[in-house]
């Protein structure tokens, strides 16, 4: 309604309404007018802004919130840290306790013990085979990668590895026959409940309870294989840590694991990194164009500005001004699409969401801003040395 | 009249054409580089997950059961049976040789050490062994299936006196446990079974071998007594994803799919030709690095993959805007040309052959800038070439085209229908 000057409204009135500030209002107003008069351009210039910056937003958090991902997705290959007591020394009884209490319950510890025991009776009748006593639950979730056809449920029951089944219960089928074992006398009759498969050492072993091993043999855990999370100085500290708890023991990295994971890891964050830089470049880019055009298109809005009168600071004002509002606008709505973005790529490719980092805002805020006032600012350094009357003659 | 329009176009504006070109350049560039990354990474961080070392392993088929705890076998040395050392260099003619980055033979034997005669596992292994299959010349060792090993001297330096031994020498590395239980030093002699030998190195795995004694094959077959013997063979080869296909038993297979199975580098079938090539072994996948490599394969590449999306749909939207600003700004040009008479076709024609012309020039700088983009990448990331697929470049150009031209359309539309008298007033 206003727009219309002075219809409806004594020179009274329209002077009481400049009186409170005359110039704050005429600069809001040539603002807001510009945005709604041209908002086919002004529409398209947020666009690209609003793309730009969801995409940098999304590169951000991905390229953060993917290392962690990646790291949990390295955990599947097992125990990076191991204890091992001493020679001739077992492990403390609650050692696996104080290794829980360090590193948290969300760590994944387990216990082995080790003996050797002799198979009685059968066709393989005194032959050696290695016996070994855990916790089925623990292992099951430390060691993905075991092939188990059933993991024991009832007492006895053991899981017998592919090579070791060959020789102490020959018959194939899954109802494999019980067997004897002894062990410094004492004998057990065991069930084998399902075979274990992993290809390695395991499979010319036999897994018992821990419990039950330890009743039957006496031998207490003489290793703990540990699973610990996070990055590479977060490790070693968790092993300095242990070191220092458990000093009758030898703590050790299990280097195989630790150094192909920080190569792998290293490669892929160094890839996303400069695929980040590539696509964040390239959107930057995108709103150059547009921005660029957007200003240029407005050089008539300029030189009229320019013939009444406008200083040269308020006309950089009036399109710096223009340019960083966009650039807000835009990082805004950027920001919250760009998160929409990555929790969406996290859920695709890693099942699950990457978590929202608002520490990446005031970067996405800083950077559209820039650009938004490059853009604007380098058409009107251009255009300053154009006189007024030349760009309103539109030559 | 046509092509003179738009060559005076070029001519003219060149400084307009210049910054749309520049800006189709770059998004094809981009465009070009992530795709040639992304279609790359999979072999390239199969390559790295190598650095996991063995997914394979190969065993006599008639093997009586290990008797293990702690790095030390408690079976006989001569007990059970043994591979043939001749056989290995077959594993070059499998199917999927390519994909075989390196095989270790192992060969453990019990040895009394030092003046208390203590029992330590003196392994066999190939360091760096020059091997031939045919006509084909080829190194392997535990150097490249056991990245993961370091040789010292024992106290963190490294220093030229302190190195892998020869794979013909009569030197051994010590682990580093053992180094300092026995009190030894590179330089050194050991006393093995009546042997002297020198201590070239100590070596650090942070596993078993940390307390054994790791020699030269043909000097623990020695040891033992039994030439060309190996207990088993650690084979690293870059695997496909297991899939639905890879779990099938090959005996319940028809032809067709046994030959796409036989075919494929799955782990499982790497491991059947393994057989077929070395007599009397059984190969099996060591699950804990080849069952995880396929999650943490498919997890980058599906990053990758939406990540190149992201990129091309960037590019495509910068070239829009390009074109669309190049196109708006010559709204007078278009009032002129039909207040003259031209008809909307034409108009149209000139601005899409234009966009066509500056789509091609810019297509085929971008796809070599992007190629050299893409091999940069490769280079100082992962220290090998990423190749770009010849048949990649149609396929970029016809995107270009078809991106600057949905990119033009709008514009050019909305040039057109705007009324001469306005443009040519220079009112819009």
């Amino acid at each position: 309604m206003s727009s219309i000057p002075g219809a409806l409204l004594t020179p009274k009135q329209v002077a009481d309404r400049r009186v409170p500030a005359p110039h704050t209002s005429m600069f809001a107003r040539m603002l807001l007018r510009a945005a709604v008069l041209r908002r086919r351009r002004a529409a398209s210039a947020l666009l690209a802004m609003i793309v730009a910056a969801a995409v940098a937003t999304a590169m951000m958090n991905l390229y953060v919130d993917v290392q962690a991902k990646l790291r949990t997705e390295f955990r599947n290959y097992g125990a990076n840290v191991v204890i091992v007591a001493k020679e001739g020394q077992g492990l403390p009884a609650d050692a696996l306790a104080k290794v829980e209490s360090v590193l948290g319950a969300k760590t994944m510890a387990v216990p082995f013990a080790y003996a050797v025991a002799r198979i009685k009776g059968g066709q393989s009748d005194g032959q050696s085979v290695v016996v070994v006593g855990t916790d089925f639950t623990r292992a099951r979730q430390l060691n993905h990668w075991w092939k188990v056809s059933r993991w024991p449920s009832a007492p006895n029951e053991v899981l017998v590895g592919m090579r070791a089944a060959t020789v102490v219960s020959p018959k194939a089928g899954p109802n494999r026959q019980p067997f004897e074992l002894t062990f410094q006398g004492k004998a057990i009759e065991l069930a084998p409940a399902g075979m274990l498969q992993t290809g390695a050492d395991e499979d010319s072993r036999i897994y018992l309870d821990q419990s039950e091993f330890q009743n039957w043999t006496g031998v207490a855990p003489s290793t703990i294989e540990i699973a610990v999370n996070g990055t590479a100085a977060e490790v070693e500290e968790s092993i300095r840590q242990l070191a220092q708890l458990l000093p009758s023991a030898d703590v050790r990295p299990v280097r195989q694991i630790m150094e192909a994971e920080a190569n792998v890891l290293n490669k892929t964050r160094a890839t996303l990194y400069a695929s980040a830089t590539l696509v964040v470049l390239t959107s930057a880019l995108c709103v150059l164009a547009t921005l660029i055009g957007w200003v240029f298109d407005r050089r008539r809005d300029f030189a009229i500005m320019k013939a009444l009168g406008a200083s040269e600071r308020l006309i950089n004002g009036f399109f710096a001004a223009e340019a960083a509002a966009l650039g807000v606008v835009g990082a805004i709505l950027g920001f919250v699409i760009g998160i929409g973005v990555a929790a969406w790529i996290g859920r695709v490719n890693f099942h699950a969401p990457v978590v929202p980092r608002f520490s990446v805002f005031p970067y996405v805020l800083a950077g559209s801003v820039a650009v938004a006032l490059i853009s604007a600012v380098l058409p009107i350094v251009l255009l300053r040395r154009v006189q007024p009357a030349i760009i309103l003659r539109g030559e | 009249m046509f092509p003179r329009i738009v060559y005076e176009s070029f001519r003219r504006q060149a400084r307009r054409k210049l910054l749309a070109g520049v800006a189709i350049t770059l998004g094809v560039a981009v465009a070009t580089a992530m795709i040639a990354v992304a279609t790359d990474i999979g072999d390239k961080i199969n390559r790295e997950l190598r650095s996991y070392g063995a997914n394979l392993v190969v065993t006599p088929q008639e093997d009586t059961l290990d008797v293990e705890v702690g790095g030390v076998n408690l079976k006989p040395p001569s007990d059970g049976a043994f591979l043939n050392e001749a056989d290995l260099p077959k594993i070059r003619g499998t199917f999927w040789h390519h994909n075989i980055v390196g095989f270790s033979p192992m060969l453990p034997v019990t040895v009394k050490v030092g003046s208390d005669a203590r029992d330590v596992t003196l392994l066999g292994t190939y360091f760096n062994k020059a091997l031939s299959f045919g006509k084909d010349d080829f190194t392997t060792g535990a150097r490249i299936t056991h990245p993961w090993w370091k040789v010292s001297c024992g106290d963190g330096r490294e220093s030229l006196n302190c190195a892998w031994p020869d794979d013909n020498s009569q030197n051994v590395l010590l682990g580093e446990r053992l180094a300092a239980k026995v009190g030894k030093r590179p330089g050194d002699t050991i006393e093995i079974s009546g042997r002297r030998l020198t201590i070239s190195g100590i070596v650090s795995t942070g596993g078993a071998e940390d307390d054994q004694i790791v020699a030269p094959l043909a000097l623990a077959q020695d040891v033992l007594g039994k030439p060309g013997a190996v207990r088993r063979v650690y084979v690293s080869a870059m695997t496909k994803p297991p899939d639905a296909l890879s779990v099938r038993d090959p005996k319940t297979m028809t032809p067709e799919v046994y030959d796409r199975w036989y075919c494929s580098p799955y782990v499982e079938s790497i491991a059947y030709q393994l057989q077929e090539v070395i007599p009397h072994s059984h190969a099996e996948q060591i699950r804990q690095v080849a069952q995880n490599e396929g999650t943490v394969l498919s997890r980058i590449k599906g990053l990758m993959l939406l990540i190149t999306f992201a990129a091309l749909f960037a590019s495509a939207l910068a070239v829009s805007a390009a074109m669309a600003t190049a196109i708006y700004e010559r709204r007078v040009e278009v009032g002129l040309m039909k207040a003259l008479g031209a008809g909307n076709l034409a108009v149209s024609a000139i601005f899409f052959a234009e966009a066509l012309l500056l789509a091609l020039v810019g297509g085929v700088a971008g796809f070599s800038a992007g190629a050299l983009l893409a091999r940069q990448i490769g280079r100082s990331i992962f220290n090998s070439r990423i190749s770009i697929e010849p048949v990649l470049f149609p396929v970029i150009i016809a995107i270009a085209v078809f991106v600057t031209f949905a990119g033009s359309a709008a514009a050019i539309r909305r040039a057109v229908k705007f009324d001469p008298v306005f443009a040519l007033r220079g009112e819009g």
